[in-house]
């Protein structure tokens, strides 16, 4: 299990040191500069909301843990300040979203939040934190309000807008030559953004949505809609569907023998870290991804050792998201030498961050999201391979956000 | 859309409700018979998948797999209704429920603990691999037909077991009248606890079977168990009969409400089980209360 | 006995009246979340603990409590609480009579079933349509305000406002089940939970009752739903789902079913374990659920049952002392 990082602390010796250290600390660090507090040694808070139960419990341990390896690579300081974390299971249950973001804003007075990984927990957590709350990054959710509608100041995201998963997809899905498509995607928030944003790429451009078919959320029973897909004949289908949902997918299009004569695309997360469960099916399927295991850069070769080395897990996706969000606010801290007082600047360091990240140069937008080379992907030997790259800097339109 | 179409959508819709009907009979063994909600029977389902992947990747063979996982799956029941499930059988439903949604979050972590939070999915046997194929670009894979069979064998097997064999009528008889059975000096308690373990050890050798069609993931259970509950109710509890036409109605409505009403999939089946009871209160096949 | 059970539900009140002076707004915040769940599941007990319906589908009015305000509201330059409330009220008590009307006619295990089934169609509507915001749901970015003529009489937006605003609907839920209980509705709806055979065989048009219980009991749970909404200012479907439902039936038994206050005091636990657990183990769903089970198989009728036992503990060690007999205040149950 993943229940120690890499120092070998557990989770819960993180969070009973976070209950010891709470009240008094938490309190002069907010009020008093840091740099003026005694020894220059007040810890800062990093409050960490993320799913360790559940479906996306795989994604937010290996969020947690690539994080947490950032920091202790650089002796677990921030701008000369020791860190303390305050980490809670979000179980991915919006329900309970406020209940915890408030804990972590009103009760611990975090100084950095961290999470999620679920876009609905995101927004009622950014709902709360933008503006005064705390400077939050968010490692995964990737509702495009978040850094649309919601975007604010103190809210950056080292992940992926929806926008960024769904239209480079178009573009690639042609190139390959594929003109008459269907569009199958799970009819939620997220897989309803996903198929939009491909959409707006890849009609203008010529392409032809045979027909569009939202399937009900979370389910996996997709044998009938497989037998409408075969009847439609299209030259390939462009897919969104993740973890237990995409294995099942990826399985039972190659059972039902449609491989030979319908071509599966998807976003990244229909093969991402799936390939042990996915064996042959997956062989041939092409995604479109902002990272693959095996892109060929010393970032990516050295974090995926560390990682291995760290927790025994392999690296995907999520951990370097997780990472480049620990290296944010790194950065940010460093510019103000361990000051959270200096609130602007920290931002304006945050804000003009270039990362040399495990999935090539990151940057940031004026609304905060990313801005990074999307891969097409095919999956050989069970390896998501990179094919080219699908779209170089790959932005995010940022509908609705007032800084952008 | 021609007719080779519906013929297609027709078989799966009638797989669909062998595989529900597959999960469900556990349920209404132990619904109907013992008269016990068993909300955690999406678990064992959850924990047979997980026992097929653990020991199929243990031995290599799915079929040995299943072999060894089945007692497991016994004494996991036999455990859970002496030390938990046996002290309700007197009270109100309410505590059942309570107790089996307690259940649900246990075996959970359970899994969590035992098998981690990753994807698995495990592979369908050599000789059943191949497939059939249908129309021009569709074909149907051989083990959804194998499971197709096996869940006629089970019905069949259970009705037999039910109304035609000694253990069946003390079942039958235990459940209409527990005290009057207890004093013609069968011992109940042994016969309940017996009934139980094989209802958990159906959920579990469900999900044993469906593991290389679906996948193995954290919270598999709840995709399948209220949907199982639906067919149990729209049936009956109790009869056997009442669940396999529940499962094959549900089916049906699932399958042709996915194509024809696309948008009122999910709601259609509850309705469906919301229009059955308005009409019949005690189900298709249930005896009035 | 009687003298105490009257002071510890005051001495309790005024506890809860002067909490907002010394807690932090944080936990201001906590408690009000907490009364929102106590009126929740004070609406349940009703059902369950009375008039013997156990509902698995209860979350549904809650979450259509809270759809309604921000359905409504949306984009209202202002939220009338006047206007808001009972709208509120009225679309659960709609749906709850539609539900009921059907409901009611099946019993046992069947009206467990089809209660959730009508949640899961409401879970449905709200999680696939279009319209309602899907699974994001709705953000509401106004608060509900109370006015006369220009005047702001009571702002929500304030976190004791809010507070003593939900405090006040809790005591007032809390004293109407209270009356409809002690009135002859009231002696039917529990004689209906004890004998239903009986009741009917005496004339009374049981499903009439049952349904009047149900409409009631689906208001209040709207009016939970409501505060939720205003509160938060953001509603979703999750709210809906039968998870919720199971958790209201646990936080009533876990209190103590057929008292009323005990679903209050379920309310706190569960909030505090909830709250608590997390920071002992990563698998502390194991022990939320180890300690669920342990009251359903040790503890029937909850904690608060545990009180009068050990009042009357007290009472039979002072008794002893003057060596006079006591009389045996509570059986225990089974």
């Amino acid at each position: 299990m993943t229940e120690k990082n890499q120092n070998g602390i557990s989770r819960r010796d993180l969070i009973i040191k976070g209950a010891v250290v709470t009240a008094g600390l938490a309190a002069s660090s907010v009020l008093v500069p840091a740099r003026f507090a005694i020894g220059g040694q007040a810890k800062v808070k990093v409050g960490i909301l993320l799913p360790y139960t559940g479906t996306y419990a795989k994604l937010g341990t290996h969020i947690r843990d690539a994080m947490l390896m950032r920091f202790a690579e650089a002796n677990n300081m921030l701008g000369g300040r020791p860190i303390e974390f305050v980490d809670i299971d979000s179980e991915a249950k919006p329900a309970k979203a406020q209940q915890l973001t408030d804990k972590l804003i009103k009760k611990e007075n975090v100084d950095f939040l961290v999470g999620p990984v679920h876009s609905v927990v995101g927004m009622a957590m950014v709902k709360m934190a933008r503006g005064n709350g705390p400077i939050t990054v968010i490692p995964n959710a990737g509702a495009d309000q978040l850094t649309g509608v919601l975007c604010a100041p103190n809210v950056f995201r080292t992940s992926f807008s929806s926008h960024q998963m769904g239209y480079p997809g178009g573009p690639a899905m042609l190139e390959d030559g594929h003109k008459r498509v269907v569009l199958m995607y799970w009819n939620y928030g997220f897989g309803k953004q996903v198929a939009a944003a491909f959409k707006k790429s890849f009609l203008p451009a010529g392409g032809t949505i045979v027909k569009e078919i939202p399937t009900p959320f979370p389910k996996v029973d997709f044998q009938a809609y497989l037998t409408e897909l075969a009847a439609l004949k299209p030259d390939a289908v462009y897919t969104f569907y993740a973890g237990g949902g995409a294995v099942k997918f990826v399985k039972d299009f190659a059972a039902a023998g449609l491989k030979k004569s319908i071509k599966l695309y998807g976003a990244g997360f229909l093969t991402e870290g799936l390939g042990a469960a996915q064996g042959d099916a997956a062989e041939g399927v092409r995604t479109i991804l902002h990272y693959a295991d095996t892109l060929d850069n010393p970032a990516n070769q050295r974090f995926r050792a560390a990682f291995k080395a760290a927790t025994g897990a392999s690296a995907d996706v999520y951990a370097v998201q997780g990472y480049d969000a620990g290296e944010l606010i790194l950065r940010g801290m460093n510019a103000v030498k361990g000051d959270t007082g200096a609130r602007a600047e920290m931002i304006a360091a945050m804000e003009n961050a270039v990362i040399d990240s495990p999935r090539g140069q990151l940057r940031f937008s004026k609304s905060h999201n990313p801005i990074h080379d999307i891969y097409l992907r095919e999956v050989v030997k069970g390896e998501n391979r990179v094919v080219r790259v699908a779209a170089k800097d790959q932005d995010d339109p940022a509908t609705g956000c007032s800084m952008a | 859309m021609e007719l080779s179409f519906y013929l297609v959508q027709l078989l799966n819709a009638i797989q669909y409700g062998f595989l529900l009907f597959l999960v469900a009979s556990g349920l209404t063994l132990l619904f109907g018979i013992m008269g016990i909600i068993n909300l955690a029977h999406g678990s064992f389902y959850m924990i047979g998948a997980y026992l097929a992947y653990w020991l199929t990747g243990v031995t290599g063979n799915l079929w040995l797999g299943i072999l060894l996982g089945l007692p497991i799956a016994l004494l996991v029941g036999y455990l859970v209704e002496r030390f938990a499930i046996s002290f309700l059988y007197q009270r109100d439903h309410l505590y059942q429920v309570l107790l089996t949604f307690a259940m649900i979050l246990i075996f959970n972590e359970l899994q969590q603990i035992l098998w981690g939070t990753d994807v698995h999915g495990v592979a369908i046997p050599e000789i059943l691999a191949g497939s059939i194929p249908l129309t021009e670009n569709q074909s149907y894979p051989i083990y959804r037909l194998f499971i197709s069979a096996v869940c006629i064998a089970i019905a069949c097997g259970m009705s037999w077991v039910i109304q035609k064999t000694r253990l069946g009528m003390m079942i039958r008889a235990g459940a209409s009248n527990r005290e009057m059975v207890q004093s013609l000096g069968i011992d109940v308690n042994r016969l309940f606890a017996l009934v139980f373990s094989c209802g958990v050890a159906l959920a579990a050798f469900a999900g044993m079977l469906a593991s290389p069609v679906d996948s193995v993931y954290p919270g598999m259970g709840e995709n399948v168990l209220i949907i199982s509950f639906v067919v149990v109710v729209i049936g009956g509890t109790g009869s056997i009969k009442g669940a396999f036409v529940g499962a094959m109605l549900i089916g049906l409505v699932s399958t042709f409400g996915k194509v024809l009403l696309p948008e009122m999939a999910s709601i259609m089946v509850y309705a469906l089980m919301a229009a059955i009871l308005l009409w019949r209160p005690q189900g298709l096949f249930g005896r009035a209360a | 006995m009687s003298a105490l059970s009257r002071f510890l539900p005051l001495s309790a009140l005024l506890v809860l009246l002067l909490f907002p002076l010394l807690g932090s707004e944080y936990y201001v915040g906590l408690l009000s979340r907490i009364i929102i769940l106590a009126i929740f599941a004070m609406s349940l007990d009703l059902l369950i603990g009375y008039t013997g319906l156990v509902s698995f589908g209860h979350a549904a009015f809650f979450g259509i409590g809270g759809y309604a305000l921000a359905i409504a509201f949306q984009d209202a330059s202002v939220i009338h609480l006047w206007q808001a409330l009972p709208l509120s009220l009225a679309a659960a008590a709609l749906a709850a009579l539609l539900v009921g009307w059907i409901s009611i006619r099946t019993s046992g295990i069947y009206f467990i079933m089809i209660t959730l089934a009508f949640a899961q169609m409401f879970f449905y509507y709200f999680f696939e349509s279009p319209s309602y915001g899907g699974d994001d749901g709705i953000f509401l970015f106004l608060k509900p305000v109370l006015m006369i003529g220009s005047e702001d009489i009571l702002k929500l937006e304030q976190e004791n406002n809010f507070y003593y605003f939900a405090l006040s609907c809790l005591v007032a839920g809390y004293l109407l089940l209270t009356m409809i209980l002690r009135a002859p509705f009231g002696k039917v709806i529990t004689a209906i939970k004890a004998n239903e055979h009986r009741v009917c065989a005496l004339g009374y048009s049981v499903n009439r009752y049952k349904l009047v219980s149900f409409v009631i009991a689906g208001t209040l749970a709207g009016l939970a739903g409501f505060l939720e909404g205003a509160h938060s200012g953001y509603i979703n479907p999750s709210y809906m789902s039968w998870h919720e439902s199971g958790i209201a039936i646990a936080i009533v038994v876990l209190g103590g079913m057929g008292t009323l206050y005990g679903p209050v005091v379920g309310a706190f636990i569960v909030v505090l374990l909830q709250d608590f657990l997390p920071s002992l183990t990563e698998h502390w769903q194991l022990l939320f659920g180890s300690i669920i089970i342990s009251v359903a198989l040790f503890l029937p009728r909850g904690a608060t049952s545990l009180l009068p036992r050990i009042l009357a503990l007290l009472r039979r060690e002072k008794s002893e002392d003057a060596s006079s007999e006591e009389d045996p205040l509570e059986k225990t149950d089974g």
